[in-house]
């Protein structure tokens, strides 16, 4: 066999294997896709709370896309310490007001960026929150000091649509 | 082989022949073109879009559509209102939510991620409504129907006077296209019933055809997408075939003797 | 198993083999012999393998959606067909991948009779085949019950009847089946379950059945045994791996048209009508892969007798290899019974027609000669034409001409190379 037929032959091979690649590689993708958040899960986008009934000092908690949202009326004194820490005491700095636009209300997905727990209001060396899972410190602003979790606690997107109602997403 | 082939074509025949007078005994469905049907089928919007407008004036008031959202209305291959005309629309339903904090039940407007509204909220409700005639729910109808779009396209122009010898009870109509030709549901449709936004002219044959494009949009919402991707399938399953039969052709020639 | 020792040329692939003999396996596998005159009617057993493996990673998917209750299952379905990503597209090849599958079974075994398959040495492929198919069959049908429309709910409520017709405990029987008094949803959650299990009961007989196919060999369309490896044989790969390859792929050209182009064709427009256990849908009927069966049962009017019957229908298979007298295989060389082979294809394409028509007139009479034809085929005229017949002279190698050996002589050949 010659040289030349050689290669031919290895170029309809070369080109039936890649072919054939390109088509178990489309096939695989419709079974692996199947899996992320369907069309009617992220439909569900949006929950709005009426925050009227909550007084300063106080936390609700309310259900946002299956994991729980804080919304706490923070007191004068929680604001005031939030915004006094310097950011270079943080581990993760983030200012108080750009967690907070209106400093009254704290509105923050309660979960541990350690492994995903819900932390315990009102506990820890902060004054803010304390995950009983591994023991991470959370100031009033929600954000890490001291324990495993590497960042604070995720600030939602939300607005007030009025003086007393927050949407979420 | 060739007594193979021979049989073949005479079983095909065998099998198609009495096929054929069955179907010749039953009624002939009325026939419009339909732009989804083909290869490349694809639904006509400003029909979907005035489909959905008879289905909401006309048909909702006693046909649910429980497996649609209002989103869906917005999503591609329907009749892609705009996001904004979708929110409005779920906006202008009344829908029940809750319980909220106090632990009652209460109304809001309707969001995109709401299913569509029900007219009734049970079977049985909607059954006492209609003396006792379940309307059937339309998100799948026309798959559930051994007619297709043709029957329902058919059966909405298909009222007509009983002929002579044939009484019908209160509630019950004569249509030529109902299997029994008696249907618990009154004709509906009449020239200038609805004013279409788009200033089409809205005789029945025209709301017919719109609300059935509607109807087989809701049962095969993905309509479009599968025959888009059906058509890239094929064409890359015959490339491959045509690959693998010169790779098998030169594997084989190392063999003397043919395939 | 082994034709030849094998042993791994690299170190760590001889370590390894040495503690598991998988690329003996693979090599086995590869260099597998295979008659070189296997023709296209032999593909089918690799596009099976492909049939199964797509059921079952399609079934996968589905079942990572679907809810087995009977108040959300409908509606479970079409949540899969509307709103999981691909979900139309995944149910569509699942439902219409058991159409395809029983297409490929039923050529398979129309294969294995037009060419004498079944017999000698090769009778226990061929039971672990009828019981492959007999399981295909409870798992089809489990399956179609799940959607959980008006013709799963009344297909599942007459075919779990059958048992009724048992003497004495039948009832019982058909409560216990259901797990109430009716079809219910206990019914619908162990079908589920079964239907879950059964293909991979099917996967293991798949390998029992490709081993034992493993110890002949291949049968092959000239029906004669050949010595293996041979100038008649041609390693597994890549001469067969490649021609099932592109009989596979024109297979999936069709499968494609069905899934893209007619989804709902092979189904009944009922089964869009959630389950509802006070009405029946007007004309019903199994999907067309069990309709010859169907029309068997109803042709007889006694209710045991149908059941016995159809059963017997399927079970008779299970004993064809010593059913059929004749010694030599092929069709090729059996004018006679080429003849009837065809009639007994025409004669289980009219019962699957007669079974989708009603049980009445004209119908019902053609069903009972087809039926009775059906069981005259297998137990008087396959054993008396094999004493009969008197068959064509049979080439002593696929790849010499016929050397004018007669019909007798090639069986002693073939008794010969048993023993080797």
């Amino acid at each position: 066999m010659s040289e030349k037929k050689t290669k031919r032959r290895d170029f309809l091979f070369t080109a039936t294997y890649a072919v054939g690649a390109v088509g178990v590689g489309a096939t695989i993708w419709p079974m692996i896709d199947q899996m992320n958040p369907d069309a009617s899960v992220k439909a569900l986008a949006s929950t709005e709370v009426d925050v009227s009934a909550v007084d300063p000092g106080k936390t609700i908690t309310v259900l946002w896309r299956g994991k729980p949202v804080f919304i706490r009326r923070r007191t004068q004194d929680e604001i005031a310490e939030a915004r006094s820490v310097k950011l270079e005491d943080l581990k993760h700095p983030e200012k108080d007001e750009d967690r907070a636009a209106n400093p009254e209300w704290l509105v923050m997905l309660g979960v541990c960026t350690h492994l995903g727990c819900v932390p315990l209001d009102q506990k820890g060396d902060y004054n803010g929150w304390f995950c009983p899972c591994h023991g991470s410190h959370y100031d009033t602003s929600g954000r890490i000091r001291k324990g495993p979790a590497p960042t604070n606690m995720e600030i939602p997107k939300y607005e007030f649509v009025d003086a007393n109602i927050i949407k979420i997403g | 082989m060739k007594i193979f082939y021979r049989i073949i074509l005479l079983v095909f025949l065998i099998i198609i022949t009495p096929i054929h007078s069955n179907s010749a005994e039953k009624i002939e469905y009325l026939k419009t073109d339909w732009s989804f049907k083909g290869l490349f089928g694809k639904f006509d919007r400003s029909s979907l879009q005035r489909g959905y407008q008879v289905y909401t004036e006309v048909c909702s008031s006693c046909h649910s559509m429980k497996y649609l959202s209002y989103r869906n209305l917005a999503e591609k291959g329907g009749p892609e209102f705009s996001l904004e005309q979708a929110k409005a629309i779920a906006a202008s339903f009344e829908v029940k939510d809750g319980p909220n904090a106090d632990g009652e039940m209460f109304t809001r407007p309707g969001r995109l991620s709401d299913k569509f509204v029900m007219p009734y909220d049970n079977v049985k409700a909607a059954q006492a409504a209609n003396g006792g005639a379940y309307p059937p729910d339309m998100s799948v109808l026309v798959k559930a129907r051994g007619g297709g779009v043709d029957y329902i396209y058919s059966l909405l122009q298909g009222y007509e006077d009983p002929p002579t010898g044939v009484t019908l009870d209160d509630g019950v109509y004569y249509n030529k296209y109902m299997y029994g030709n008696k249907i618990k549901m009154a004709n509906q449709l009449s020239d200038g019933l609805i004013e279409y936004s788009d200033g089409t002219n809205a005789t029945v044959e025209q709301m017919s055809k719109d609300v059935t494009t509607f109807l087989m949009w809701a049962a095969e919402p993905h309509l479009e997408a599968r025959h888009r991707m059906g058509f890239k399938a094929i064409i890359y399953l015959i490339i491959l075939t045509v690959l693998v039969y010169f790779s098998m052709k030169k594997i084989w020639s190392r063999i003397e003797t043919e395939v | 198993m082994s034709d030849h020792e094998y042993t791994p040329k690299s170190k760590v692939g001889k370590w390894f083999n040495d503690r598991l003999p998988l690329l003996t396996l693979a090599n086995h596998l590869t260099d597998y012999p295979t008659p070189k005159n296997l023709n296209y009617w032999w593909t089918f057993g690799g596009i099976l393998t492909f049939c199964l493996l797509t059921q079952i990673v399609t079934g996968l998917v589905l079942a990572m959606h679907y809810i087995a209750h009977a108040d959300m299952a409908f509606d479970s379905v079409e949540h899969i067909m509307r709103d999981v990503n691909y979900g139309w597209l995944i149910r569509y090849i699942h439902a219409n991948g058991a159409s395809m599958f029983f297409l490929a079974v039923y050529i398979h075994i129309f294969r294995s009779l037009f060419y004498g398959s079944y017999k000698a040495p090769r009778e226990v492929i061929w039971i672990i085949g009828i019981i492959i198919y007999l399981l295909m069959m409870a798992a089809a049908f489990m399956g179609y019950v799940l959607p959980w429309g008006q013709m799963s709910f009344w297909g599942a409520t007459v075919i779990t009847n059958l048992f009724s017709a048992i003497p004495l405990v039948g009832e019982g029987i058909v409560t216990w089946l259901w797990g109430g008094y009716s079809v219910d949803n206990p019914t619908l959650t162990r079908f589920f379950t079964l239907h879950y299990l059964i293909p991979f009961l099917i996967l293991g007989l798949v390998v029992l059945h490709i081993w034992a196919l493993h110890v002949p060999g291949n049968n092959n369309p000239v029906g004669i045994d050949i010595k293996k490896p041979s100038k008649d044989t041609v390693p597994f790969h890549p001469y067969i791996v490649i021609k099932d390859g592109f009989a596979l792929l024109m297979f999936m050209i069709v499968f494609a048209f069905f899934v893209f182009y007619t989804p709902n064709i092979l189904g009944h427009a009922d089964n869009y009508i959630e389950a509802d256990p006070l009405v029946t849908p007007a004309h019903i009927v199994p999907e067309w892969y069990l309709l010859p069966f169907y029309a068997i049962l109803r042709s007889v009017p006694d209710k045991l007798l149908g059941v016995v019957a159809m059963l017997s229908a399927i079970l008779i298979l299970a004993v064809l290899p010593w059913l059929d007298t004749s010694k030599i295989r092929s069709a090729v060389f059996r004018p006679l019974y080429r003849q009837f082979y065809w009639i007994l294809v025409v004669d289980v394409l009219i019962l699957g027609y007669v079974g989708a028509m009603p049980a009445e007139g004209l119908y019902l009479l053609i069903a009972r000669i087809a039926t009775a034809y059906y069981f005259l085929h297998f137990l008087v005229i396959l054993p008396v034409l094999g004493l009969k017949e008197k068959t064509l002279p049979i080439p002593l190698s696929i790849t010499e001409p016929v050397l004018g050996g007669s019909p007798n002589l090639a069986a002693a050949k073939n008794k010969e190379s048993f023993k080797n």
